[in-house]
Formats: structure tokens, C-alpha cells, sequence
């Protein structure tokens, strides 16, 4: 298989486009308006083509459905199968919001297919009122919209276990997203159905082939728990839930339940088989810690990232995105020189709490080696810790949640490399 | 179960369950504001809603049935074990039938998509996972609940036909399962009864999350 075009050197790329247009533009002039597309190295995915010059001829006519550019070919990175998961390329993303057809999934027995029209959502257990609601029902209700990530809990195992320089973000820590979600408050239906004073804890179940389950505290429906049916301004897509979908703001990606289907009201976790033998973390005294739920504070640097190459010294952005399960990200600073020395980073727009925000720090480059690092600050005080310390309270083994400082070496050439041993 | 069921009330407990901390509607304009909670969010919090107390009177209730069709849950006591039995034999026949086509002859399993489920090796006994990832985690060396098997089996497997075994095979599927872990004798016969006195050997080696934020790594 070919490499992905968001992994060739930009160098190489640039290099050939820009020769390209010249050449074969100069060579044209006088004929039909020229489409050039780039000669290519060998095994490079072919490029697309474009006018020598766009001003001399009508564009497109208009579509039913946008889509990119030829130019862009972000890609998530499926592995064939129907368990296991295809990860977000955060290196392509700019801002926060990521677009619905590029958050990563993780399933458990495939993306299941589900008329909206007998899709029901049942409430019952330890409730006044068992009900059993439609997905108009759902929707009648007053909506609310919120922006938060979903983060797998595995997220960043591979960069944890063996660090290796040609990791990616993508491949780093791409199992996280973050979207605007719309849907209604959890407390919302808690109230509709009367849920009794004596229900402590809730099973959220999906429509899929595993019947996904999950045990919840009611606390959490209470708070800011929300079942969302829109992502980005649209329906959700298959991979992410549709129709309907478990919120649990700042809480590790499986228990936010896809295709959910039903809810029911408890006085004792039901120890499912993915909050036992999945989503538990081996600790080094010998016990492994159970309902592990929220995400500590974490960020990653999108760019400059491998497989960049610098192609000039001077000023450049490096750019992240940095969040928190318990609450707003307050601070992120940024290292070029492997944690020696610190610096605060700008945050681009508002930190929401339990979500990405986007940070910034400009940076000279003078040619030499440099170790570039962020750590994020979170509002109860928590700072991103780095792999050492996590290697002391959690050990090689530990399963899930996994957040430590990580960065890139940067050598003298300009070319870039993960760098995981903090 | 104890040091879960005591650290799961103290989780509870610690929580503020349905007391409102800030409303996410401002109550004069009826502006949303950056409130985190819902806590307070009833239908006399929408513009234009029902008012306090009242609700949307949306949905239908469920039949008895309908309910019953789709709770199949077992929780860590067992009290909702259906009736039947299995054996450890008639499991046995049925795991190579309908299992081990994915999970491996001797429930090896085919790393990395389809898990181990059987196995006590030596080497990783005593709950060390934390200081090697090469060990691999079984229902013999992990799981803390056997309910959990039956659960999961009746759940989601076999994987390309879930919900196609009968409680009957469930219950042998989970008997050949937790005695090939050495957990339960090899004649053993399984049915609710028997299945809600099974202890798993690292059942006590669980516990409750001691993460709370603030400065310390944990």
C-alpha cells in the first residue's frame, strides 16, 4: 500500500507542484486553458488536476453535497475489521471542532443499521413511570447544544507503552474528538419518568450487535449527562450513534453509549464485561482501579509533528489542542527545550469545559536541535504529568488512560520525530 | 464486592444527586449561561415550558413484555439468572463448535482483535499486569464477577449470531469456561443457583477509582 499523502514530506511535495505549474503552464500558453497535474515521484498517490491558472476559465457548477478539495485527503485509519478502531487525524485539523466524518470510531461489534423510525429509547427500573420514547418524542423535548470531546480511554497506549519517532498524531492520540453535540438533558427524561430516590446507578444499553452496556451513577445523569442525536449541526452519523447517543461529558469514550436503546434505573453497578475485563487500570500494588470514568487533563502538539519536515528556520506556530475531563483547561505552556524551561501558551477562543481548546506559541526556529513539549493545566489544579510519573503510579502494564506530556525532536535537517520518553 | 460496593456508595455519596448547583438557564431572560449542570434544568427552566413539576407527558408506557424482551441483564449478585443448566462437558462441545473459531482451540484467542479467554499461567498470577503488558489477562486471572460471563455470552456471542444460544447453552458455555480457568471443578453443573456462589480468585483486587484532580498524579 502506498503511503497516505498527509505522510509524504512536504518538502517533496511542494517542491514537485510548484516545478510542475511552471513548467508545464509556461509550455501551454496560447491553448485551451491548461490542467496541470503534478509529475510524480515513484509509488506517490497520483495528484489531482487544476487550471494552470483558475481565473481564465468557469469554475464548477454547484453540488447537492459539498466535498473537499482534491488537494485535502484527511483520513481516518480503518483496519478492516468491525471490532477495534480507526483513529482521527488530528494533524490535518485546524480549530476544534472535528468534522463529523473524521472523528475516530471504536466499535464492538460493528456500525449497526438502524431506521430512525422503530428506533426507540425504553426507561425503566426504578422509575415512576416507565416509558418507552420515540425518536420525535426525544426531540420534542427542549434541546440544549454543548461542545465536548469524546476520548477513548485507550487513547495514547502506544505512544505510552514504546514510544517510537515515527509516530504521528494521528496514530499518538487520535483517539479523541470534539464536537457540538445537541440533545437533551439526561435530567430532562430523569424527571419525565420520576426516577426514585433510591436508584444510585443506571445501565445505558445500545442497539448494536454486542448490546453495548455500561453502569453509570445517577449523579452523572443528574449533572451534565446529556442523549445527544446531532453532531455538528446534523444527524449523527452511523459511526458515532445514530440516532441516538449517551453523553457523559469528560468521561471515557465507552461508557458514552452509541445506539442507545435503554436506560435503566438501579441501586448497584452491573459489572458488565467492558467496566470489568475491558476499562480497568492494573495498578503496581497489585490492584486495578474499576469506574475510571473521567479523563485527566492532556494535550498533544498537531504541529510541527512527524512527518513534517522545517524547510526554513525562523518564526512558526506550534500548535496543539489540549482538554480535561473535570472541567475547563486553564493553562498550557510549551517547552522547546525537552522541559528545561517552560512558557505559556496563548489559548485560541474560550475554554469550555470538557472540551478541546486550541493553544498556540510562537516559536523561532535557528536551525539546531530542539525537544518541542506542552503540558495542559486544568481548573482543579492538575497539571499534565510526564511519562515517568505516570510509569510510577501506573506501571508499563496499566491498561486505559493514559495522559503524559509527549512532544517532537526537531534535528538540525528540519526533520521532525515523536518524542514519548518524559 | 465489598470494597466495591463500599467505594461505589462513597462514589455516589459524593456527588450531588439532584440538587442544583447553578441553573443553565438564566431564569429572568431565559438566556442560557455557562453553567456545567442540569441539576436544576426542569420543565419550568425552557422558555414557554409546562412550568415547575409539570412534564411533557411524551412516550408510552412499555408492557411487561416488552421490557422483559430486552432486560436480560445479570448483575454481580445473579438474582436475574433465568432458569436452565449446563454442563462443563456440553460447554466444552459447544465452545469448539461455535467459539473457537475466533477465541482459538484453547481459548488462546488471535491477538490483537479476538481475546484470550482461558488461561493460568504462572507467570501471571498474582495480579502483576501493571509491571508487564506481555501478560495476558483471563476470565481466570481478572474477571472478578463469573455473572459477567453469562451476561456477555447471552449477550453478544457467539459473535457472528448473537443472541442465537439458549439459556441452557449459556449456562454450559459458562461452566466450560470457568472450569477450563480452574475455577470450578470439571464435573461441575451450572444453573442460577450455582453460578451466584461462584467467587472469582481476583475478585477482591478491584477497586474503586481514588482520582479526584488537583495536584497530585494518581
Amino acid at each position: 500500500m502506498s503511503r497516505p499523502p498527509d505522510e509524504l514530506p512536504s518538502l517533496t511535495r511542494r517542491g514537485l507542484l510548484a516545478g510542475a505549474a511552471g513548467v508545464v503552464g509556461g509550455a501551454l500558453v496560447g491553448s485551451l486553458p491548461p490542467m496541470v497535474g503534478a509529475q510524480l515521484a515513484p509509488g506517490a498517490p497520483p495528484r489531482p488536476q487544476a487550471p494552470a491558472d483558475p481565473t481564465k476559465l468557469p469554475g464548477g457548477a454547484t453540488t447537492a453535497v459539498g466535498s473537499r478539495s482534491p488537494f485535502e485527503t484527511p483520513a481516518r485509519t480503518p483496519i478492516g475489521e468491525t471490532t477495534g478502531n480507526s483513529l482521527t487525524p488530528l494533524q490535518n485539523l485546524t480549530g476544534t471542532v472535528t468534522p463529523a466524518d473524521l472523528h475516530f470510531e471504536r466499535h464492538h461489534a460493528g456500525v449497526p443499521t438502524i431506521d430512525p423510525e422503530r428506533h426507540r429509547l425504553m426507561v425503566h427500573g426504578l422509575v415512576d413511570r416507565p416509558t418507552t420514547f420515540s425518536l420525535d418524542d426525544i426531540r420534542r423535548f427542549p434541546q440544549v447544544t454543548r461542545t465536548h470531546f469524546i476520548e477513548c480511554s485507550g487513547n495514547g497506549r502506544a505512544a505510552y507503552r514504546e514510544p517510537k519517532p515515527d509516530l504521528t498524531p494521528q496514530k499518538a492520540s487520535g483517539l479523541t474528538a470534539n464536537t457540538e453535540w445537541t440533545g437533551v438533558p439526561l435530567a430532562t427524561l430523569f424527571r419525565e419518568v420520576g426516577v426514585r430516590r433510591g436508584a444510585t446507578w443506571f445501565l445505558a444499553e445500545g442497539a448494536d450487535a454486542c448490546r453495548m452496556t455500561r453502569s453509570v451513577p445517577v449523579a452523572k445523569g443528574w449533572d451534565d449527562a446529556l442523549v445527544v442525536w446531532a453532531q455538528n449541526g446534523e444527524p449523527l452519523r452511523p459511526e458515532q450513534g445514530y440516532p441516538l447517543r449517551l453523553l457523559l461529558p469528560g468521561w471515557e469514550g465507552n461508557i458514552n453509549v452509541k445506539w442507545l436503546r435503554r436506560l435503566e434505573l438501579g441501586t448497584h453497578p452491573w459489572m458488565t464485561r467492558w467496566e470489568t475485563s475491558k476499562y480497568t487500570d492494573p495498578l503496581p500494588n497489585g490492584t486495578a482501579r474499576m469506574f475510571s470514568m473521567e479523563l485527566d487533563a492532556k494535550s498533544v502538539i498537531t504541529s510541527p509533528a512527524y512527518p513534517e519536515v522545517l524547510e526554513a528556520k525562523g518564526w512558526r506556530p506550534i500548535t496543539g489542542l489540549a482538554w480535561s475531563g473535570r472541567g475547563r483547561v486553564t493553562k498550557v505552556e510549551v517547552s522547546t527545550d525537552a522541559g528545561d524551561t517552560w512558557h505559556q501558551a496563548d489559548l485560541l477562543g474560550p475554554s469550555q469545559p470538557k472540551a478541546h481548546v486550541r493553544f498556540q506559541y510562537m516559536w523561532n526556529w535557528s536551525g539546531g536541535e530542539a525537544c518541542l513539549l506542552s503540558r495542559a493545566t486544568d481548573e482543579t489544579g492538575y497539571v499534565q504529568p510526564t511519562r515517568r510519573q505516570l510509569l510510577d503510579v501506573r506501571g508499563i502494564g496499566t491498561d486505559f488512560h493514559f495522559n503524559p506530556i509527549v512532544g517532537w525532536r526537531v534535528q538540525s535537517d528540519g526533520r521532525v520525530e515523536f518524542d514519548g520518553e518524559t | 464486592m465489598r470494597r466495591i460496593s463500599l467505594g461505589a456508595a462513597a462514589f455516589v455519596a459524593a456527588c450531588t444527586r439532584g440538587e442544583p448547583a447553578r441553573a443553565p438557564i438564566d431564569s429572568a431572560t431565559g438566556a442560557m449561561t455557562t453553567a456545567t449542570t442540569f441539576a436544576s434544568y426542569d420543565a419550568g427552566a425552557a422558555a414557554g415550558g409546562p412550568g415547575v413539576g409539570r412534564r411533557y407527558e411524551f412516550g408510552h408506557t412499555p408492557t411487561r413484555a416488552e421490557v422483559a424482551a430486552w432486560n436480560t441483564d445479570v448483575g454481580p449478585d445473579g438474582r436475574e439468572l433465568p432458569p436452565g443448566r449446563g454442563t462443563v462437558a456440553q460447554g466444552a462441545a459447544l465452545y469448539q463448535a461455535k467459539c473457537a473459531m475466533c477465541h482459538n482451540r484453547n481459548g488462546e484467542g488471535m491477538s490483537p482483535v479476538y481475546p484470550a479467554l482461558i488461561g493460568r499461567d504462572p507467570k501471571a498470577e498474582g495480579f502483576h499486569f501493571a509491571s508487564d503488558p506481555r501478560l495476558v489477562k483471563t476470565i481466570g486471572n481478572y474477571w472478578p464477577y463469573a455473572t459477567t460471563v453469562f451476561d456477555y455470552v447471552r449477550r453478544a456471542m457467539p459473535y457472528n449470531a448473537p443472541g442465537s444460544l439458549s439459556n441452557d447453552q449459556v449456562y454450559a458455555l459458562t461452566a466450560f469456561l470457568l472450569a477450563a480457568n480452574r475455577v470450578i471443578p470439571s464435573d461441575a453443573t451450572l444453573d442460577a443457583k450455582v453460578l451466584r456462589t461462584v467467587k472469582m480468585p481476583y475478585a477482591g483486587r478491584f477497586v474503586p477509582d481514588d482520582r479526584h484532580g488537583g495536584p497530585e498524579v494518581r
